[in-house]
């Protein structure tokens, strides 16, 4: 198995690569240096002067990918790509552009994200699994029609629908918990409540129909019908065969989200003001702050390609005959 | 899951007294804490740098300028803050000939600025002020192990203060030319004051010899590099020295550029290791204002805790009748602030804002379009007035006109709407009358503006209102109202201009016309639909052009545009800063200035320089009369309208009068915690039984699941 993690490792460094160099293009087709400059500078009184002094500060006053004026390997490396990605790979994300230390950020901010989406992971497979084993139980009943017409209901409606529903009914209308915000240590715990029902109620729909279909596939096989065979009851059938042969997707499904668990929700985080990393790229978009967009891409990449491995190799575990050699 | 949340909720908020949604810890509601929040995360603390509204929200609370704006005086009037007295502003020739206050403005070659420094002002508690026993500076240089143990600023120890002298003032203006402070206004300043280019070159070469010479720390030490036109004249008192005469000038004086910066501050904060950790001076600013910055996380909460060193100031005792009548003077006297600290939390959306406002959790609020019909209603004649549900929670009303405008430009390079021609003057003249600002502000505003007649907003002076203050051009004066000219008179117009019915002679089709704009979302679409509906009255089509911002700017920086629309928020209340939008030298094309429809009128120039340097008065009237009358009749805008802030705040809040040009007003707030507990416990009673009798009904519900599962148990495998 060593070989098979160093080896999908190697294969790792040329997809960050190529992450990176996407992600640089096209920030850089959108926004060019000067665009960075004038936006971090403010709307007023910006001139070609304070232009041009804070490229020079921020090191995007050299060629984007090329340096013609440079000689040797400097041509290459003199350039905002290479200046801007060399310590990227390090793990050194540097500072924003407006002059905040990214890794000081990410270490704040990802636990609250955390905060939240591991008990909606972790509450929300529990609940899913559950009502799709009880509809799979009451298959081909009114139980099960009505339940997956709940179910594609609840899908159908928009995350923002929960969100805005719950803060108004749970938060308002009934006085139970904070509205929106969050705090440190044990008093974060009331502010976690309303966001976390939230998003397992948000999940119902889709989690509930996604095993239900898992699980129904399972309770066709051969293996389901011998264990009936033998006479065991329906709710050991359910337990002890269909749940643990349903596992493999579910895991798969799982065990590749949970690194991109850091990143948090945007949605979610910016509606309950929860000082988390989801909001923290897409304000980093909007403020054209390239050293933010590219550490958090790159962060990103790195997180699903673990996420992939250490799906394959969870696969091992839930199912022996897998071999990862 | 949701019996669990229920146990959860009832164990959290069951504890204690405190209303179970409160997002405060136990107790606070009581305390003279002002609670608010903010959308957007600040970018910048560093007064040299600072330029957003949202940023001196804080900053203007901690940073002391040498003058400040009266909190209640209108219109509005400067006064001294940390000085003893207004600045002595004294004009010299350029041989050094001192010169009568009413010189002409050609004969002035530099005037002086002397401001003194009120003695005994003190910097709040900071670690760059701490010494240890031997009389050295504690975190300077910074130890290893010290650096190791620090994450925040409050993680330093020991703090100290020191008194405020004249040269905090002036090694902030030398920090306003040091480049790599990235001032806003060092281009400006390096216009006006004497010294300040030469500064900022010697600088630039000092520091560059410091990186060769590798010498420790990035911190220069401004105080070694002369300035010549910013003088210690003692302890106390320095002059700035202006090239020629610029009155507006001491409108700067109030702004938080000129607040006085200790060095031992930026000493300290560029110690490495420190940046790191976010530890900067454009994060935890140093000031000797009421308060302070404590708690620094943009991502979640600002704090502002009342500094103790504060020097003390009074509630001003001058005010209007309606002031009295409002209560606006019942503190008169008394000594400020009123307020221990202000919690400011991180509330990006409106919704949730605007419901914790209604919650009492926030004791003031703007009004978003969403909640608008909510909250405001208009009376008969117009005003606007709080709805019954609001009236009823005590809630309160607050309204003023902005000192910004909005305006719709011509780019008048352009070969059809710009230009000098009479064709083209008609055909503005004539789009001027059609683009209906009164329907706009109705519609996307709420409205909440009141239509222009000219580039300056009510409050400046020069303004005209009333009879006197109509555009003759687009509007008339009938039975005491405003009455926009029919679109009949703009066909007039357009038919003079050769644009008979709007079509375009050259190609006999209709006259097509381009509208740039940044505001490419869905939100905008209804309103790009309006401006395409108002131009289509006089048969123009006109073609949308939306990009993003970044694309927009260039457009306009390279005069591509041919109809835009953009805004000014007034940086002071005098007219020059809105007429300098539309002064020839300054346009975005020539000189990348301010003026972005690139209008330039030779007379308009003139009276433009003549009008920046006249004292308020009936001369500097007369000539602004005549500027707006060239504007109105060469129409390079159609003045579009003013905006008109509403905010709400709750009874406990007090002192809330609004003012457009000051930002350190926290400082006049007084909150009544013991109203807001009671009127806070009223409204956020927890309702339980609607959870109950959830939880029953799922209770019962299992008895048919449990027999289902058993019947399911025993019948025949399918």
């Amino acid at each position: 198995m060593s070989a098979y993690i160093i080896r999908r490792l190697l294969y790792a460094l040329p997809i960050l690569i190529g992450v990176n160099a996407l992600t640089f293009l096209l920030f850089f087709v959108v926004n060019s240096p000067d665009d960075m400059a004038r936006m971090h500078l403010g709307g007023k009184r910006v001139t070609d002067q304070a232009i041009q002094s804070w490229k020079e500060e921020h090191g995007y006053d050299k060629p984007l990918l090329f340096n013609y004026e440079a000689a040797g390997a400097q041509r290459l490396t003199d350039t905002i790509l290479y200046q801007k990605s060399v310590r990227l790979f390090l793990f050194d994300f540097g500072q924003s552009d407006s002059g905040r230390n990214i890794g000081h950020d990410i270490s704040q901010r990802m636990w609250p994200s955390l905060a939240i989406a591991v008990p909606t992971l972790l509450v929300g497979l529990a609940f899913n699994i559950t009502f799709a084993l009880l509809l799979a139980f009451f298959r081909g009943t009114y139980f099960d029609l009505w339940g997956v017409v709940i179910c594609v209901a609840m899908m159908s409606i928009s995350g923002l629908f929960y969100i805005i529903g719950g803060q108004y009914l749970v938060g308002k209308l009934l006085n139970l918990v904070p509205i929106s915000g969050y705090d440190t240590g044990v008093h974060a715990l009331k502010f976690l409540i309303l966001p976390v029902i939230v998003g397992v109620i948000g999940s119902i729909g889709s989690g509930t129909r996604w095993y239900r279909t898992l699980f129904l596939e399972e309770i066709h096989r051969d293996y389901v019908r011998t264990a009936r065979a033998k006479g065991l009851s329906e709710q050991l059938v359910l337990f002890r065969h269909v749940l643990r042969n349903a596992l493999i997707p579910i895991l798969t499904g799982v065990v590749v989200v949970l690194p991109l668990l850091f990143i948090g929700s945007l949605l979610t985080e910016s509606f309950f003001g929860i000082p988390g990393l989801g909001s923290y790229t897409i304000d980093a978009i909007n403020n054209q702050d390239f050293a933010v967009v590219r550490a958090m891409v790159f962060l990103g990449a790195v997180l699903y390609i673990i996420g992939l491995l250490m799906t394959d190799i969870s696969y091992t575990i839930v199912d022996p005959r897998v071999r990862l050699d | 899951m949701l019996p669990l949340a229920l146990l959860l909720v009832v164990l959290i908020g069951g504890c204690g007294r405190q209303a179970w949604n409160d997002p405060y810890r136990d107790g606070q509601a009581a305390e003279p804490i002002f609670y608010s929040s903010f959308a957007e995360r600040p970018k910048h603390f560093d007064p040299a740098r600072s330029y957003s509204a949202n940023e001196w929200a804080f900053i203007s609370q901690v940073y002391e300028p040498p003058l400040q704006y009266h909190f209640l005086r209108r219109p509005y009037a400067l006064v001294p803050l940390t000085t003893d007295g207004m600045p002595e502003i004294r004009e010299y020739a350029e041989d050094g000939r001192p010169l009568p206050e009413d010189a002409p403005a050609a004969e002035v070659g530099y005037t002086d600025y002397i401001l003194r420094v009120r003695p005994g002002i003190r910097f709040q508690p900071h670690p760059a002020f701490a010494r240890d026993t031997s009389g050295g500076y504690l975190y300077w240089p910074l130890v290893d192990d010290v650096l190791q143990s620090v994450n925040t600023l409050g993680d330093f120890g020991a703090k100290d203060t020191r008194e405020l002298v004249a040269a905090d003032y002036i090694y902030q203006i030398k920090r306003l030319a040091y480049a790599p402070n990235h001032s806003p206004i060092s281009s400006l300043m390096g216009e006006h004051i004497r010294g300040f280019a030469e500064f900022a070159q010697t600088a630039k070469l000092a520091r560059e010899r410091r990186a060769e010479e590798k010498r420790g720390g990035g911190w220069l030490d401004l105080r070694q590099v002369p300035m010549s036109g910013v003088q210690e004249i003692d302890r106390y008192t320095y002059r700035i020295r202006i090239e020629k005469k610029y009155p507006q000038f001491i409108y700067w004086l109030a702004m938080n550029f000129f607040a006085p910066m200790p060095w031992e501050a930026e000493r300290f904060y560029q110690q490495p290791g420190l940046n790191e950790k976010n530890i900067n001076l454009d994060w935890y600013p140093v000031g000797t204002g009421p308060f302070m910055l404590t708690e620094n996380n943009p991502n979640l909460r600002m704090v502002l805790v009342r500094n103790p060193n504060f020097h003390g100031e009074a509630y001003p005792e001058e005010g209007s009748a309606s002031d009295v009548a409002e209560g606006l003077l019942d503190d008169a006297g008394k000594a400020m602030p009123f307020i221990e600290r202000a919690v400011y939390a991180l509330e990006k959306e409106a919704i949730p804002r605007w419901n914790k406002f209604l919650q009492g959790y926030y004791d003031n609020s703007g009004i978003a379009s969403d909640s608008f019909d909510q909250a405001v209603q208009f009376g008969t004649g117009g005003e606007a007035e709080l709805t019954d549900a609001m009236r009823e929670r005590g809630i309160r009303l607050s309204t003023a006109v902005e000192t910004s405008v909005f305006y719709t430009g011509f780019n008048m390079l352009d070969p059809v709407v710009g230009g000098d021609s009479e064709r083209a003057r008609l055909l503005r003249q004539a789009i001027a009358i059609a683009v209906d600002y009164e329907e706009y502000i109705s519609i996307f505003q709420n409205g909440r503006g009141e239509a222009a007649q000219g580039p300056l907003p009510p409050g400046i002076f020069g303004h005209r209102g009333g009879i006197e203050g109509v555009n003759p051009v687009t509007h008339r004066w009938i039975d005491g109202a405003l009455r926009r000219r029919g679109i009949d008179e703009a066909r007039t117009l357009m038919a003079r201009a050769g644009y008979v019915d709007g079509r375009d002679p050259a190609n006999g089709g209709p006259l097509i016309l381009y509208y740039d704009t940044p505001a490419a979302g869905p939100d905008s679409k209804a309103m790009l639909q309006w401006y395409r509906k108002q131009l289509d009255k006089l048969g123009i089509e006109l073609v949308i052009r939306a990009t993003d911002y970044n694309r927009f700017q260039e457009k306009m920086l390279k005069g591509t545009a041919q109809i835009f629309s953009w805004g000014w928020n007034a940086d002071y209340p005098d007219p020059e800063n809105f007429f300098f939008l539309l002064y020839g030298p300054n346009g975005k094309v020539e000189s990348k200035g301010e003026n972005a429809a690139n209008f330039h009128d030779a007379e308009f120039d003139t009276l433009f320089v003549t009008m920046k340097d006249l004292p308020n008065g009936t001369e500097r009237q007369h000539v602004i009369d005549r500027m707006v009358t060239i504007l109105r009749d060469q129409s390079p805008w159609l003045f579009g309208f003013f905006p008109k802030s509403f905010s709400l705040h709750h009874a406990w809040y007090h002192n809330a009068k609004p003012h457009l040009m000051a930002n350190n007003t926290l400082k006049y707030k007084r909150i009544d915690g013991a109203s807001r507990v009671t009127a806070q416990q009223a409204w956020n009673r927890p309702l339980v039984w609607p959870l109950v009798v959830l939880a029953a009904v799922l209770v019962f519900s299992l008895v048919p699941a449990v027999r289902g599962f058993r019947a399911r148990e025993r019948s025949r495998a399918l």
